[in-house]
């Protein structure tokens, strides 16, 4: 029987277990909307911007092990998607975005919401597909979730021409994908696992590097029993929080830009480093060459050989799915029996320690103005360290990384890579139609909000009770940071004024409101936010922070993992560098 | 230094501009570039002129290898191989220069595919220093126009770039 190119879209998704599509319909999608009407397989979520509908689909993967998906129409439709897309990208998301496109008679012809898709997501997709045959459909749209979860994840786009959804043809749903060009690696290279545990076995101050790749690629638990069974500290990036427990004392805390002392300086003086499913970007070890000059080996391993060697030159790279790399090491360890060095391994913990002595995430506690490290701990606290924590970009970004401490993977979702403001309410929203049973926070600020605020329109409408936790400073923040450190306390369009009135704009949208200016009333307020009664209830809580609060640790542009800045109460520590004292001046 | 990269890639729409847009979106150098169908209608053969560092050449075999359309990378550079380039010249012929466009044509081992009264245009092929060496030596002011294809690997031998 032959069926229309619309009910194709839909009956693969169907086959593909898809619970939620967020989209929004539009002229070159409505064959489509018409066919989804006509099922009760999935269920669309309307939001009300197309940026919305990306990143909702988005933390829905992020906070599950199923493949986001986003329907958008052509044109602006499919441009206000790109930012999400992006988003995906940077932080290798699967996810499956349709767009809707002209009928393929009028590409190219400057049509109405025409717009080239694929040209414009070429640089920010792992792949895209123009389907302008209908007998494509069917296997395109299975190519493209195997390839959005395969090997290295990333948002795929298919785009497809109006008059493809209108004709009409029989349905097939391929049970299996080859593409013979696109052979992901899975277990690692023998010879190479050997060399790991060897030079891991040997080191006298080894270290355990964990991003993203860990928590994509389900290898929480292989991580864990790894820094465990062998007695290492260990840190995670911001991609990576969660993949090792944050509460355990073997966790060094965050490393990189605002990570904490030990962390990075751990990072700087170890001489065995094992990089897993992490990238050495610019904001976790800042200049390669300072990195570099305290002699090091690195392993590294990935599922992207793209990954690996790209800003640091690494000793023993290992290409392969980082879970059944850790396997496969985890295995050989266990039947040698093989431990590092007890002394050599006391001596750097007895290093560690003092560092961590510092205790550099210390924060001076006032009773007049609400502190947001104070409030993010008091979240922690209350919410029993178990929320899911969607996160928008700023200060509240790093204050949420730097107190929440998480203890699973897929717990913490923020835009890491590409830094999307506007991110954290879709993705609360998604997070919590994947997680229906969770409690979900959203950690924002008054900037990020109002970037995608009119989703509360949405969560009203589907029912997603999150609770967004507002640091409201009447500044952008880090910003305002950077215009203090770095341009003469000169706040150029840092300020946030004329700012609305949060409790009616929440109440105006159907949600709970509370304003919250007093430090003794956040414990209280949270309670409350967080308690049975609202518990159903999208509750926006906006809190009156301290406008002048920075966020420490903060290692400048062009500084080293050793060269922070620290906050006041650590501005005497010597940053010296361990074992030889060698001074490499320009600390702070 | 100078590498040629040799791509077997999917002979689909869109896969070239991929190639391309990768060079630009990371700014990787492209000295020429040239594509065709192999024998394989499914299949492209490219051949990329490109330069830099050797980590830079790392990163651009491994950027290329992650495109979905792209079968298989390799560096021609990386043992033994033998380039083609194909330049189609039109130069002023007449007077005394009708004889030494003629003369050195046959030095380069050129034919001089097209004759008009005052125009020759002559066919050459060699390795890109070689048309680069014959541009050096005739006179600048008879060159009229120049059509180089850029370059074409393979490598010697029993070395073979196949699915």
């Amino acid at each position: 029987m032959q069926i229309s190119g619309a009910e194709i879209l839909v009956r693969c998704l169907q086959e593909e277990g898809v619970e939620f599509l967020f989209g929004y319909p539009g002229g070159a999608v409505l064959e489509i909307y018409d066919a989804i009407f006509r099922q009760d397989k999935f269920k669309h979520v309307l939001v009300r911007h197309e940026q919305a509908a990306v990143h909702a689909a988005d933390a829905y993967s992020r906070s599950s092990d199923k493949v986001g998906v986003a329907l958008v129409t052509s044109g602006p439709g499919a441009t206000n998607a790109v930012t999400g897309i992006a988003t995906a990208y940077m932080d290798s998301i699967p996810m499956v975005v349709i767009s809707g496109q002209v009928a393929t008679p009028a590409i190219g012809l400057d049509a109405f919401q025409e717009v080239d898709m694929v040209g414009i997501t070429r640089p920010c997709v792992k792949h895209n597909f123009l389907v302008k045959d209908i007998n494509d459909l069917a296997a395109t749209i299975k190519k493209a979730f195997y390839i959005a979860k395969s090997g290295r994840p990333g948002p795929v786009v298919v785009d497809i021409p109006k008059d493809v959804t209108q004709q009409s043809a029989e349905f097939h749903y391929p049970e299996n994908v080859h593409i013979r060009s696109y052979v992901p690696a899975t277990r690692g290279h023998p010879g190479q696992i050997k060399k790991a545990i060897n030079l891991l076995l040997e080191a006298k101050r080894p270290y355990i590097y964990v991003g993203g790749g860990a928590v994509q690629g389900n290898a929480a638990a292989e991580v864990t029993e790894l820094v465990k069974s062998l007695g290492l500290p260990c840190t995670n990036t911001l991609m990576g929080l969660g993949a090792y427990p944050g509460s355990d004392p073997q966790f060094l805390g965050m490393l990189g830009m605002h990570g904490t002392y030990e962390a990075n300086m751990a990072m700087q003086y170890c001489d065995v480093l094992i990089a897993i499913g992490a990238r050495f970007d610019d904001r976790v070890i800042s200049v390669p060459s300072h990195f570099l000059s305290q002699p090091k080996k690195i392993i590294h391993i990935d599922v992207d050989p793209s990954s690996i060697s790209k800003r640091v030159k690494v000793d023993v790279p290992i290409v392969g799915d980082v879970k059944h790399v850790l396997r496969e090491m985890l295995d050989i360890l266990r039947q040698s029996g093989q431990k590092p060095d007890a002394g050599h391994l006391a001596g750097w913990w007895k290093q560690i320690e003092e560092w961590r002595g510092h205790n550099c995430l210390l924060y001076t506690p006032s009773t007049e103005l609400i502190k947001p490290q104070y409030v993010v701990e008091k979240l922690y606290e209350i919410t029993g360290g178990k929320a899911i924590i969607a996160s928008d970009v700023g200060q509240h970004q790093m204050w949420a990384a730097q107190y929440y401490k998480f203890d699973n993977p897929k717990q913490w979702l923020n835009s890491g890579g590409l830094g999307t403001m506007g991110f954290g309410l879709p993705a609360a929203m998604g997070a919590q139609l994947a997680n229906p049973d969770a409690t979900v926070a959203c950690i924002t600020g008054e900037g990020s909000i109002q970037m995608n605020i009119q989703e509360l329109s949405t969560c009203k409408q589907y029912h997603t009770p999150v609770k967004v936790v507002a640091l409201n400073n009447r500044y952008l923040g880090m910003v305002r940071q950077w215009q203090e450190f770095f341009y003469g306390t000169r706040y150029s369009e840092s300020y946030m004024d004329a700012l609305p009135d949060f409790v009616k704009v929440a109440e105006a949208y159907g949600h709970v409101g509370f304003k919250i200016e007093n430090p003794s009333d956040v414990e209280p307020v949270l309670r409350e936010a967080f308690g049975p009664a609202l518990k159903e209830r999208l509750v926006f809580l906006d809190f009156r922070t301290d406008q002048s609060e920075n966020v420490f640790p903060m290692i400048q542009n062009g500084k080293g993992l050793d060269q922070m800045d620290l906050p006041p109460h650590m501005r005497d520590v010597q940053q010296l560098p361990f074992e030889n004292n060698r001074d490499y001046g320009n600390m702070c | 230094m100078r590498h040629i990269l040799s791509i077997l890639l999917e002979n689909e729409a869109g896969a070239l501009s991929r190639v391309v847009g990768l060079f630009s979106a990371r700014a990787y150098n492209i000295d020429s570039l040239t594509v065709s169908t192999t024998e394989d209608a499914t299949l492209s053969r490219m051949t990329i002129v490109t330069h830099g560092s050797d980590e830079v050449i790392e990163q651009i075999t491994k950027q290329l290898n992650k495109l979905i359309e792209v079968v298989k990378v390799i560096d021609l550079n990386e043992s033994e191989h033998i380039e083609r380039e194909m330049m189609l010249i039109k130069v002023r012929a007449t007077g005394k220069d009708r004889e030494e466009m003629k003369r050195m044509a046959d030095i380069f081992r050129g034919r001089i595919i097209d004759v008009t009264e005052k125009t020759y245009t002559i066919e050459l092929t060699g390795t890109s220093d070689k048309l680069g060496a014959f541009i050096e030596a005739i006179d600048r002011a008879v060159i009229l126009e120049t059509v180089r294809t850029g370059a074409s690997g393979i490598g010697r031998g029993e070395r073979v770039l196949k699915i």
